[in-house]
């Protein structure tokens, strides 16, 4: 059984990190809309997937963030990744399936993943 | 919406939304398979005025759209069940969220994926406090994020990713115990 002891063990586990983590100056963000249309849509377990990823491979200096209705409630679920120094991409009609490649070509190796961002999607759409 | 705990999601994002610095969940059933889902804060309140128009369609606060349908959808989920949900607010002490519904109507929506809710909350608010309570006839258990704290110290945010995945395999555990 988990026991809110072991919270305790994730605090000491935290405070050897913390010197680390105040390093990284990278500092992205990844928002995730939940208003209703969002969660309607199914962002949800994109959510929970950005999550749990990050926490699978430690990485640091991303945070997962939660936002409001992006004003585009046709292509819910959306996610913004925000890297400091470049643009905001807007990644429409995310999957939780979508999210692994999302995390590891753009937040890791900050390569875009473009036939998953609005653009591609609009393209489509006027195809 | 196909979960309830979706619209918990969804309902309880008002209560930060309006400045709350605790909230309360608490989802009751009982043994006529009614269930009372509770959700109260101490955010700002609503006026009289306001309060009578939160569950139509067309009042919302924000400011993308002129349609808000979080209680509209929470209340339409609820009475098609034939049960309800009731608002409560005071300007500059809280809303409180009643919902009452049928568990046994072919028309209620499956509970769903109480657990993943609850760390979702708690990981988009981490300067909040939450008091999360599931009572069944066979059991029942509460976690309250400000006993969560006096474990985790000052150093460790609530959005830390290592707490997350502890809120989500902790109340999995509490929800098969019931």
């Amino acid at each position: 059984m988990k026991s809110l002891e072991e919270l305790k063990a994730i605090r000491e586990q935290m405070k050897k990190q913390l010197d680390v983590r105040d390093q990284s100056d990278s500092n992205i963000r990844v928002a995730v809309g939940m208003a209703t249309c969002g969660i309607a849509a199914g962002a949800k377990p994109v959510l929970a997937a950005f999550v749990s990823e990050v926490d699978k491979r430690n990485l640091r200096g991303i945070s997962v963030t939660q936002t409001g209705c992006i004003g585009v409630c046709r292509l819910e679920p959306i996610v913004e990744v925000y890297v400091p120094g470049q643009e905001k991409v807007t990644y429409v009609k995310v999957k939780p399936e979508m999210v692994p490649t999302i995390v590891a070509d753009h937040l890791v190796n900050h390569q875009v993943v473009t036939r998953y961002t609005i653009g591609a999607a609009e393209q489509e759409e006027n195809a | 919406m196909k979960e309830l705990s979706l619209h918990l999601l969804d309902i309880v994002k008002n209560s930060t939304a309006a400045g709350a610095s605790l909230v309360r969940v608490e989802l009751t059933e009982a043994e006529d398979h009614t269930l009372t889902v509770v959700i109260a804060d101490n955010g700002r309140g609503m006026s009289p005025e306001m309060l009578a128009a939160v569950s139509d369609p067309f009042t919302t606060t924000r400011t993308t759209r002129k349609v808000g349908l979080g209680i509209p959808l929470y209340r339409l989920a609820a009475e098609q069940t034939g049960g309800s949900v009731t608002l409560e607010s005071t300007e500059g002490v809280g809303t409180t969220v009643t919902a009452v519904f049928h568990l046994d109507h072919l028309d209620c929506a499956p509970l769903g994926d109480l657990p993943g809710t609850a760390a979702l909350l708690i990981q988009g608010s981490p300067q909040i406090d939450f008091r999360f309570s599931h009572a069944t006839p066979r059991g029942s258990y509460v976690l309250d994020t400000q006993e969560m704290r006096e474990m985790l110290g000052p150093e460790v945010p609530l959005d830390a990713p290592e707490v997350f995945a502890w809120v989500t395999e902790y109340l999995a555990e509490q929800e098969a115990g019931i």
